[in-house]
């Protein structure tokens, strides 16, 4: 961040873990950490909003309701107390993909919370990222693996969604099992990928590329100047 | 922070022309222009942020001061009594260090193939680069393309720098890690015949960009993770190691860890090792910002280097055309090659387009580079830095509203959270520091110069020149992640347990350093980067 910003910066305070800092309001709640000195070991990972790592609870002072957010998708507040999940003990229930079905039966000796919810909805109360979490759970419940793969695909596992649940669905790990079901059970399989894969494994396709290994770097140029590009 | 109204003004002049660069085809540049440019405005070609290093097996090779550091640099373990008679804490025949994409296919397949396996990694199973592929992950599966067609982009893209074997190895394989994907239950965009939708990237003849949305790796990940629990592999987070153990006659035969919280150190003796630790960007080369992954310092590099391990292209980084330069808390944050791929244009200042918005990283990078510094016809921001528009509503122009939802969820979401739409407004970008083209060298079986030692994944180097393109690194961490995998499961099922695991070459390293006075006091790997009190 360059002098001219620094000076003209608004600054925050916030509470981390009770401690009050004083930090830039333009900073996200993990570089705020960091700025209050803070060398994150859990609850840091990709920095960009992709893999759920920095999930945190916090409240703004005066208010009553409790908030949450990525640490790494948020921007401080004034007033900002705040924690981070850096790991929740959920169940992941094991299972061999090539042995289960998407059937309502099978997916229920896996996960039979799932059948427990009270819809509450406290779930997609909570989700960073705007899923209808409660729906995918109806969806589960009725077997309809397709609506509910559909509908968690943005899910990061960040795991609030179980933090909150009063009958301790874990849904990030359903939803898992409702995406795999649906991928090779329900979408078809592309049928000109697995003649390719027989081909390559025939070694059907060797000599063509074997050819290019063995060209020199000038036929390479050549060749790489003159392809045809697909429009 | 939304646009500020300088932003808002400058902005017009990107929707003036809008209309009329809709089917506007700019033309590409000719081999000689592309030459000009990178050598001109490329971070690689630029000498003063590069040096020699002084120690090990490649002394004289020559990489960026950043990394230099890191392999200029004491073990964490100086000073530190390891008791080598004691039982080892783990004992299997397959360790493989990092739990990314490369590291979990490797323990798939060692697994299958009867191997006892131990993955250790240094934050959570899954805390990866992997996990932020957004575009895509190339294969050719379609009737009009061959691994042939895609060999021939993969050496053209890598400035034909590209170990021959190594990129056969990775065009001919990926049909094959598709199909295994498919199986697997990952949710790719398909047809309702089952038919992937296929798109193009940065240098690709074919459309064979398969895509999960924008969440391709973080996809993958998820599928390969849940499949290493569903089958018992034995994981262990928070705990990288920080030395490779050798055996008297110099093999690979396990590693010392270290466990983050208890702060404690642990042997783990394996009769074969995987290195798939990924890559350096958190080392910020040349202050650039970066679209990495939190433990992204070169861990695997250094710790298989000290145990003799051979580089390749340690000199070639490669930086992203598209990282996020506005609003602030976005920037280094990757923008997603997909964007360009369906149609959005880079502009300069004047809201012209200036550059093919399709050419290859390091082509597409040098050109923002030029407009920006030697032209002047970047956007100044109020952060200080100058940019480039992107202009994303392009898209739904060409492609009907709608489209960038459905295709973009993820980038629409980010942009979002800053109150930066990007249906309606362009984005801010400008390169930032994304892969690690070069790295440890490795044979078609993955294999390193250290007998019994493995790299797969961003830790290795040589596949993709000195120049990756889009969609190859998640096939590359998949293609040398099974075959790692493979490997090392039936080579341990040949020998024995090591006996005599010592670290006398660190020892030597250390003696290295000191007589050429290249350390300082420098310790590595570092692990965590420093971003406190800045």
């Amino acid at each position: 961040m360059s002098e001219t910003v620094k000076d003209t910066i608004k600054m925050v305070d916030i509470y981390i873990m009770g401690k009050r800092y004083t930090v830039p309001e333009t900073l996200t709640i993990m570089d705020a950490m960091e700025y209050a000195g803070y060398q994150l070991k859990r609850g840091c990972g990709c920095r960009a909003g992709f893999c759920g790592a920095c999930a945190t609870v916090y409240r703004i002072a005066g208010d009553y309701e409790l908030k949450v957010g990525l640490a790494c998708q948020t921007k401080v507040e004034e007033g900002m107390y705040l924690a981070q999940i850096p790991f929740f003990p959920a169940r992941k229930a094991t299972y061999e993909l090539e042995e289960i079905r998407p059937s309502v039966a099978h997916f229920a000796q896996l996960y039979p919370e799932v059948f427990r919810c009270l819809g509450c909805n406290s779930c997609t109360k909570v989700c960073p990222q705007d899923i209808d979490v409660m729906q995918y759970i109806a969806y589960l419940q009725r077997g309809d693996f397709a609506r509910a793969a559909d509908i968690s695909f943005d899910c990061l596992m960040c795991g609030l969604c179980v933090s909150r649940c009063p009958v301790n669905i874990v849904h990030y790990n359903a939803a898992l099992v409702a995406r795999r079901l649906y991928s090779r059970y329900i979408a078809k399989p592309d049928a000109f990928l697995a003649e390719r894969a027989k081909a390559i494994e025939a070694c059907e396709l060797d000599a063509e590329i074997d050819e290019l290994v063995k060209a020199d770097k000038e036929k390479l140029q050549e060749l790489y100047n003159n392809r045809e590009i697909e429009k | 922070m939304a646009y500020t109204p300088q932003l808002k003004e400058l902005m017009k002049k990107v929707e003036e022309t809008r209309a009329s660069r809709v089917g506007e085809e700019y033309p590409r540049m000719s081999p000689e222009e592309r030459r000009e440019v990178l050598q001109k405005f490329h971070p690689d070609y630029i000498e003063d942020g590069f040096r020699e290093i002084k120690v090990g097996i490649d002394k004289g090779i020559r990489m960026t001061n950043e990394m230099a550091d890191v392999f200029e640099s004491y073990s964490r373990l100086r000073g530190v009594e390891i008791d080598f008679k004691a039982e080892p804490d783990y004992d299997v025949d397959v360790l493989i260090i990092g739990g990314g994409g490369a590291g979990a296919s490797a323990a798939l397949k060692a697994h299958e193939a009867g191997a006892n396996v131990l993955l250790t990694t240094k934050l959570r199973f899954g805390d990866a680069n992997t996990m932020m592929a957004q575009g895509g992950i190339q294969a050719a599966d379609k009737e009009n393309d061959t691994p042939a067609i895609h060999y021939l982009d993969v050496v053209g893209g890598g400035r034909l720098e590209n170990i021959p074997e190594l990129a056969r190895a990775l065009v001919m394989d990926a049909p094959l890690v598709i199909k295994w994907l498919e199986d697997l239950g990952t949710m790719f965009d398909k047809n309702e015949g089952g038919t992937m939708i296929t798109s193009h990237g940065g240098g690709t003849s074919r459309k064979r960009m398969h895509a999960a949305r924008d969440y391709t790796g973080a996809e993958i990940m998820r599928t390969l993770r849940d499949e290493v629990y569903n089958k018992g592999i034995n994981v262990v987070e928070f705990s990288p190691a920080v030395e490779i153990l050798l055996d008297q006659q110099g093999r690979a035969g396990g590693a010392v860890l270290y466990n983050l919280e208890t702060e404690q150190y642990l042997m783990a003796r394996a009769k074969t090792v995987i290195i798939a630790t990924g890559g350096s960007g958190r080392l910020h080369y040349r202050g650039f910002p970066t679209s990495n992954h939190y433990g992204a310092t070169a861990d695997g590099l250094i710790i298989g280097y000290r145990a003799g391990a051979k580089t390749i292209y340690t000199d070639s980084i490669q930086y992203h055309p598209t990282g996020g330069a506005f609003p602030p808390q976005l920037l280094g944050l990757l923008v997603t090659e997909k964007t360009r791929g369906l149609g959005a244009q880079p502009l300069n200042i004047n809201g012209e387009q200036f550059v093919y918005h399709l050419e290859t990283r390091d082509v597409e990078s040098s050109a923002i580079i030029r407009e920006c510094e030697e032209r002047s016809l970047g956007v100044p921001l109020p952060t200080g830095i100058t940019a480039v528009w992107l202009d994303s509503p392009l898209i739904e122009k060409i492609h009907g509203e709608g489209t960038i939802e459905r295709q973009l969820p993820a980038m629409l979401r980010q942009f979002q959270r800053f109150d930066v739409d990007i249906r309606k407004v362009p984005m801010l970008i400008y390169p930032t520091l994304h892969y690690q083209n070069g790295g440890l060298l490795i044979d078609d079986q993955a294999h390193t110069s250290v007998e019994n030692l493995y790299v797969a994944g961003e830790a290795a180097g040589g596949i993709h020149g000195t120049n990756r393109l889009m969609g190859n690194s998640l096939l590359d961490i998949l293609v040398f992640g099974r075959r790692a995998g493979m490997g090392a499961a039936a080579k341990s099922k040949e020998i024995s347990a090591p006996e005599g695991l010592n670290l006398d070459h660190v020892a030597s390293y250390h003696r290295e350093l000191e007589e050429a006075e290249a350390a300082d006091d420098r310790v590595g790997p570092i692990l965590l980067p420093h971003y406190t009190h800045r």
